[in-house]
């Protein structure tokens, strides 16, 4: 079983440590303060800037609520119906649910990571290859319009199969709905279900484990559940370790 | 309209690490050197904040945007081609260092039996050792004459690593000791030990010790961290172009980096090259940049691309065989091996760096007498430690579906509790795989995309096999409850393609099959020089850097030459005996 050391901790104590210290000891480690090991040509560029700013200090000690409380930035900035959030919300939880180790996707603010995703340029594909034809299956739809097809599809034969929308559904319902989803087997236009499924499956994982900075993995209790530290600058300390090492987890926010 | 530009004496395309090599060298023997780089600037300032699993390794920070210009590919002729549109699947790096900023620090050699691997298997099995349509050739040079480029590269690059029975001779210590060894690579240690291999600490740029190079370079030491293969390291303690070769480069003050400076074409008359166009992707506008040489220093694709745009070399024909450019593509992106889940130990999988692991090489090369195996090559066995990315590593019993409670649960508590032996095998060139411009995708400037036509062969999936059982037997040594052997596509699928990718303008002796000579002289452009793994006749088991690395040191001696004695072929023709 997954050691359960940090897991009910809601609210660790991250800002309330001394920010700077870790990363004076590391500094120290490498030999990047005293000058030690290296010379100053290669570091010497960054070297005490962004570390050691009185900046840096002023702003790390801040208490959290000061860049702005979860709640004010827990909006719909890409969907604009509240029932395709709602039908999405209750999609994530189904593939990474809230139990006895932990919270689910909703839990963890991914659906509000996705929304927020969807709405940055690679919600319209902009670094990708665009041009026609557009052969083979390949679909001409941006990621967006994927998803609220995708969503309205969800409800939609929800309600043909089963008689209700897709969030009033037992567990086991939906989960049907979305192996179906999953399998190809549901007609979409321009695109697969299979390749919404596998959007809306990626975009979930990416909500419960990727930076709080995005919006979801909120207080880091996607990686606490997984026992990952996040950002650490050295892992020298532990890298020959023979046991396992339970770290606190940071964020970038910490590094600020 | 064109603006023509004063002549520079060395222009490269790109500023990756062979740029970078070729500006350092150049540079410090007097001469101008430009390079023009497509990408933006960068510093490892650009780094101390990047560790961010969803920037960099999910929507891929470092590379280009393939908005104008992706690859298209196709399993064989009679098929129509596909681009790759998203990034994820063709991800390139840009910018100062190229790819040498992402890059894991893998820096194996290659071995004496691949420079010389046809002769060397006609040697020792006969000629019916090679299948029909297999085009294997000598690379026109030996592993004697490329040893002092690698120990150049590696001691530029301060590699930390150790000899083992099987890695390749060597004139020199490796410049720095062993990477550290983690709890999951000493277990790989007692149970290759055990099954009679001979294991070691795989070679790394990502140095074990801060190291100052022959140039007066400074590189700190590893801390470790884990965010470092697609990253850029903050410590400058992974050797990449920027705190090396580039570096270097500037000192002499006779080194520039244009910017947002695309090649479209490499201008010449026939006989040689007399520089190129280049558009500057800000404003649009055109420029004619004379040089007194060129060099191709970008990604194996695009330097083969602008070879056909320019209409330089004779084109490769799959038909008849005859024919260069284009010729031998090899894809070396076909990871393969085991997992294996621990139920009674927990690894510190968090922690890692891009080159830290351990191998095994009896396998690869001619290692192992091949009389009664029915493929040619083989692959190194490796247990690596690079970290542990928490959205994309969810290891799972088999039978798990890849979602919902179960796979939450099997996925949180394997997380730490699973280590992969992967293998990387080394991919034979065939008659009927080769890069040619597509006939259908273009970019934003109305020129065709590189197509690429590849598919496995017998040769590929029977390596597979045999390497997969291997890893394996390694895995249930080690102790794992659960043993999953890894699994091979039918078909090549062209999933993350980029980066690995060998052929399309190959070295040899002979320049009725090569593209260049062994100083990576164009045979049919004496001016031009092709730097890159598209040299590559075929693709070793591992890492293309310390190869590439090592034969742009040795064609920077040529280009030096070249300039000093004005002209000429470094080598002879091997088929003419044409005289310089």
């Amino acid at each position: 079983m997954v050691d359960k050391g940090t897991r009910n901790e809601k609210n660790i104590p991250v800002n309330q440590e001394v920010p700077d210290s870790s990363r004076r000891k590391f500094l120290r480690n490498t030999g990047m303060v005293t000058g030690g090991v290296v010379g100053g040509a290669v570091l010497g560029g960054f070297l005490g800037n962004p570390f050691k700013t009185e900046k840096a200090e002023s702003t790390t000690t801040k208490p959290v609520e000061a860049h702005g409380s979860a709640s004010h930035t827990e909006a719909m900035q890409f969907f604009t119906r509240k029932e395709d959030f709602d039908t999405l919300a209750a999609a994530t939880e189904v593939i990474f649910p809230e139990d006895e180790s932990g919270p689910g996707a909703i839990g963890l603010g991914a659906p509000y990571y996705i929304d927020k995703q969807l709405a940055t340029p690679w919600g319209r594909n902009i670094d990708d290859y665009r041009k026609r034809p557009f052969a083979d299956g390949a679909t001409p739809l941006t990621r967006g319009d994927i998803m609220i097809q995708g969503i309205r599809k969800l409800n939609e034969v929800s309600q043909v199969k089963h008689k209700d929308k897709f969030k009033q559904l037992d567990e086991e319902k939906q989960i049907e709905v979305l192996q179906a989803f999953e399998s190809g087997e549901v007609e979409m236009t321009l695109v697969s279900s299979a390749e919404f499924f596998a959007t809306l499956r990626q975009l979930t994982m990416e909500g419960c484990f990727a930076d709080p900075v995005y919006g979801g993995n909120k207080n880091m209790e996607g990686w606490k559940m997984k026992e990952f530290p996040g950002a650490y600058m050295s892992y020298a300390d532990v890298i020959e370790s023979e046991e396992f090492v339970l770290k606190e987890p940071k964020s970038l926010s910490d590094h600020m | 309209m064109v603006k023509k530009l004063p002549e520079v004496e060395v222009l490269t395309v790109g500023a990756g690490w062979a740029g970078g090599i070729v500006a350092a060298e150049l540079t410090k023997a007097g001469h101008q050197v430009l390079s023009l780089e497509r990408g933006s600037e960068r510093t490892i300032e650009d780094f101390l904040h990047s560790h961010d699993e969803l920037k960099y390794g999910q929507k891929k920070e470092l590379m280009k945007p393939i908005t104008s210009d992706t690859v298209t590919v196709r399993n064989n002729e009679k098929q129509d081609s596909r681009p790759l549109r998203n990034i994820i699947n063709h991800p390139i790096g840009t910018g100062t260092g190229g790819s040498g900023v992402h890059w894991a620090g893998q820096t194996y050699r290659y071995y004496p039996y691949d420079f010389e691997i046809k002769s060397k298997t006609i040697e020792r099995y006969g000629e019916e050792k090679i299948p029909e349509g297999m085009t294997l050739q000598d690379w026109g040079i030996t592993y004697n004459e490329i040893e002092p480029y690698y120990d150049k590269f590696e001691k530029m690059a301060g590699i930390s690593g150790e000899d083992s029975k099987f890695t390749p001779e060597r004139s020199n210590p490796y410049p720095t000791p062993p990477m550290k060894k983690t709890p999951a690579m000493k277990l790989f240690h007692e149970a290759a030990e055990k099954l009679g291999y001979h294991p070691y600490v795989q070679p790394s740029g990502n140095l074990s010790q801060a190291y100052e190079n022959p140039d007066g370079e400074k590189i700190n030491a590893c801390q470790y961290c884990s965010f470092c293969s697609e990253y850029g390291c903050e410590y400058g303690a992974k050797s990449d172009p920027i705190v090396t070769v580039l570096s270097t480069a500037k000192k002499t003050g006779n080194h520039e980096v244009r910017y947002n400076s695309y090649v479209k074409r490499i201008l010449h008359d026939g006989k040689k090259a007399t520089g190129v166009l280049y558009v500057d992707l800000r404003t649009g506008e055109e420029f004619e940049q004379p040089a007194k040489i060129v060099v191709l220093t970008a990604y194996t694709l695009n330097n083969v691309r602008l070879l056909l745009l320019s209409e330089i070399g004779r084109k490769y024909d799959p038909v008849t065989g005859t024919g260069v450019i284009g010729k031998n593509l090899t894809d070396h992106h076909n990871y393969a091996g085991a997992s294996g889940l621990f139920d009674d130990k927990k690894f510190n999988l968090y922690a890692g760096s891009g080159a830290l692991g351990s191998s095994v090489s009896e396998f690869e090369a001619d290692n192992v007498d091949h009389t009664n195996l029915d493929f040619i090559h083989g692959g190194v066995i490796a247990l690596t430690q690079t970290g542990s990315p928490p959205i994309t590593r969810n290891p799972v019993p088999p039978g798990t579906p890849s979602w919902g409670r179960e796979f939450k649960k099997q996925s949180l508590h394997y997380f730490n509790r699973s280590l992969t032996v992967m293998t990387q095998r080394g991919v034979m060139p065939w008659k009927h795989n080769f890069i040619d411009l597509d006939s259908v995708y273009k970019d934003d400037f109305g020129d065709p995309l590189i197509r690429m036509t590849w598919d496995y062969s017998d040769n590929d999936r029977k390596i597979h096999e045999f390497m997969v059982e291997k890893c394996s037997e390694i895995l249930k040594e080690m102790g794992a409850t659960t043993v999953i052997p890894g699994g091979m596509a039918e078909h090549w699928q062209a999933f993350y393609v980029g980066l690995h990718l060998g052929g399309g303008a190959i070295m040899g002796a002979d320049s009725e099959t090569s593209a260049v000579n062994s100083y990576l002289q164009m045979w049919d452009m004496e001016n031009l020089f092709v730097c890159g793994a598209s040299a590559f006749p075929h693709f070793g088991t591992t890492n293309p850097t310390n190869t590439l690395g090592a034969l742009t040191y040795r064609a920077t001696e040529g280009m030096i030459e070249y300039l000093k004695t004005g002209g000429g072929l470094l080598v002879e023709r091997e088929n003419t005996k044409q005289n310089v």
